[in-house]
């Protein structure tokens, strides 16, 4: 790598130039992702961390505000219970309701209802589990909003009271705010818009929003034949994140957003190589008619190209990393993975030797001698 | 001072009934017409003759830089006809040298690192000790500086040792004293001569420069693609 070092170290001025560009490029991906990550997990982390296979909606229902809109009868979990492969099935409500604690903390909360002692009723981490009405466990990081075991919820409008029981590990949202889990019958009468101590008529615990069915990984379940003999419409655990609000919206925007940057740093990157390659065409042809093989060439270039992609997108990320981190502890949504850091990272550096890679190849195609012009 | 074998087992230059035709199709220029060229090793022949009557595309044929339509090449007893891609590369790296009138310096290397540079591309035999070959053209003293710092007589004398370094059969030269003053002409053309005759290169420059060429062994002049004679 005798040529490759000292031209890296000659026209060092233009390379730190480009590699500023690759590490601010590097830094913004590192960012994006982490956004990216972020928004999903305050938009559905309370559905990923369920124990739950599928979702059956009701029949027909529209797949991008299915939690809002779908109702289903509670009897129908049984006949998804006796589907094949399947091992349990339990009504779930989830309403969104916007509450207010005895300490003056407004919480909007995502409130979940499930029969207490299911399989579906979380465990909580701190506190105690759900063992009746008039209880609430809530998502860990309501602590770090001052509530605390024993203080009181009160939802608005309606004034059903609870008391606050438990805590789940860590960040459980929908939605964009916190979870709530209580019992399934008191859901079903806050859904009906029933008050503490009015009379309850007796259809309003006939209906859930869907019925939470759980199955084996790797288990044969027909989800049509279920949905045909249930007369539900089933979504997997993961396609029903697009039900949770403006999830879909969200995602996509960032995705779009991802790929522009993807697009403009491949161009940015291999119109930068390309540049730096063609202005070295009279030297590549005196290479050339000294005897320098075509691999000889790719070989200087590529390398020259790798040591400044792979060292400033290395900067680039660890900076993005270092502000990740301080970003995580603010109330922004924001979480790193290793995975799309990584992919985000390598694309950086490939896309960037492809650029060089395919300059240097047009410029060994060009005849030596018209490249060096007879005589300049 | 010479180390290399002795004159009888190397052969220099062969060019025999070449011819050359640039472009296609409608417009073509006869850039060479049946030129046949010996040059033996030790001897130091000028190429003179107006612009564009092809002298610069003697050199490229001669060194496996342009193909023939027609005509033999040998170097170094090579026949450079049929010659794959690669074996043409490896024969201008081992056997043959070219000296460029100007820009023919890598910009980014030290005057030592330019006869370093042709040892990296690829294997050479028995190459030449590169600031022994410096010292030699009188460059010692600007082994470290790089192309921008020297004058145009520096530069061509680190270009001239540049090709020199792998010990070529053939040593290739277009118009070196074109930006050169005349007393720095004198010194580039009479450091070709001494080195063509110390190592038994066989060294073919193209020149517009009559001042120079009494260091030469032959002169030929080139008038629209043919060459001939014109003093020995
Ligand atoms: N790549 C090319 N394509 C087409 N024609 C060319 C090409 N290279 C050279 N020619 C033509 O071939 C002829 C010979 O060119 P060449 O460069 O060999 O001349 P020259 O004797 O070296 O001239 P000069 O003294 O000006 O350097 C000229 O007419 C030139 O225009
Ligand atoms: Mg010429």
């Amino acid at each position: 790598m005798f040529l490759a070092w000292r031209e890296l170290s000659f026209a060092r001025g233009r390379f730190v130039l480009m590699g500023s560009v690759v590490a601010l490029i590097g830094l913004l991906m590192v960012l994006l992702s982490g956004l990216s990550v972020g928004l999903v997990n305050d938009g559905v982390s309370g559905l990923q961390k369920l124990p739950v296979s599928s979702f059956a909606f009701q029949d027909g229902v529209d797949k991008t505000s299915a939690f809002s809109r779908s109702v289903v009868g509670v009897e129908t979990a049984e006949t998804w219970a006796e589907q094949d492969g399947v091992e349990d099935a339990t009504p779930f409500g989830n309403s969104l309701v916007n509450t207010r604690t005895d300490k003056d903390v407004d919480i909007d909360m995502a409130l979940f209802g499930v029969e207490e002692g299911s399989w579906l009723s979380p465990e909580a981490t701190d506190g105690a589990d759900l063992s009746g009405p008039g209880q609430i466990v809530v998502a860990g990081t309501l602590k770090d909003e001052g509530v605390a075991v024993g203080d009181t919820v009160e939802i608005d409008q309606i004034g059903t009271k609870f008391e606050v029981v438990g805590f789940l590990d860590g960040q459980h949202t929908y939605g964009h705010v916190d979870v709530g889990y209580v019992d399934l019958r008191t859901w079903q009468e806050i859904r009906a818009g029933v008050r503490p101590g009015e009379p309850v008529p007796d259809h309003v615990y006939d209906d859930a929003t869907a019925v939470a069915v759980k199955y084996d990984a790797d288990a044969d379940v027909d989800l049509a034949a279920g949905d045909k003999a249930a007369e539900t419409t089933s979504m997997t655990l993961k396609e029903s994140y697009g039900a949770s609000p403006g999830y879909t919206a969200e995602t996509s925007t960032l995705q779009m957003i991802q790929v522009f940057l993807y697009a403009i740093s491949a161009l940015v990157v291999g119109a930068f190589f390309t540049v730096v390659t063609i202005q070295r065409r009279h030297e590549i042809a005196v290479l050339r008619a000294m005897g320098a093989s075509t691999r000889y060439l790719l070989r200087d270039s590529l390398t020259q190209s790798a040591i400044l992609l792979i060292g400033s997108s290395a900067v680039g990320v660890a900076i993005g990393l270092i502000l990740g981190a301080l970003i995580s502890s603010s109330p922004m949504p924001f979480a790193l993975e290793a995975a799309p850091v990584a992919v985000a990272t390598v694309l950086l550096v490939v896309l960037g030797m492809v650029g060089a890679a395919a300059a240097v190849f047009r410029i060994t195609r060009v005849d030596p001698l018209t490249a060096l012009g007879g005589n300049r | 001072m010479s180390t290399t074998a002795p004159a009888t087992t190397r052969t220099g230059l062969e060019i025999s009934g070449v011819s050359l035709v640039h472009g296609d199709g409608e417009s073509t220029v006869t850039a060479l017409d049946d030129v046949s060229l010996t040059v033996s090793p030790g001897e130091f022949v000028a190429i003179v003759g107006p612009s564009g009557s092809g002298k610069s595309s003697l050199l490229a044929v001669a060194g496996g830089l342009a193909k023939p339509d027609s005509g033999t090449i040998r170097v170094g007893g090579h026949d450079l006809g049929g010659m794959s891609g690669r074996r043409l590369t490896e024969l201008r790296r081992t056997q043959i040298g070219f000296v460029f009138q100007s820009g023919n310096l890598i910009p980014a290397l030290t005057a030592v690192d330019q006869l370093r540079l042709p040892m990296t591309l690829g294997r050479v035999e028995n190459p030449r000790d590169p600031m022994e070959l410096l010292e030699e053209v009188g460059m010692a003293h600007r082994a470290r500086h790089r192309p921008d710092k020297l004058s145009g007589g520096e530069r061509q004398r680190v270009g001239i040792a540049r090709a020199l370094v792998t010990r070529p059969a053939l040593l290739l030269v277009d118009e070196p004293t074109a930006a050169l003053d005349r007393s720095r002409s004198h010194d580039v053309v009479s450091l070709l001569a001494r080195e063509t005759h110390g190592h038994d290169v066989a060294t073919v420059m193209v020149t517009h420069d009559q001042d120079v060429l009494e260091h030469c062994d032959k002169v030929y002049r080139m008038t629209d693609g043919t060459l001939e004679v014109e003093s020995n």
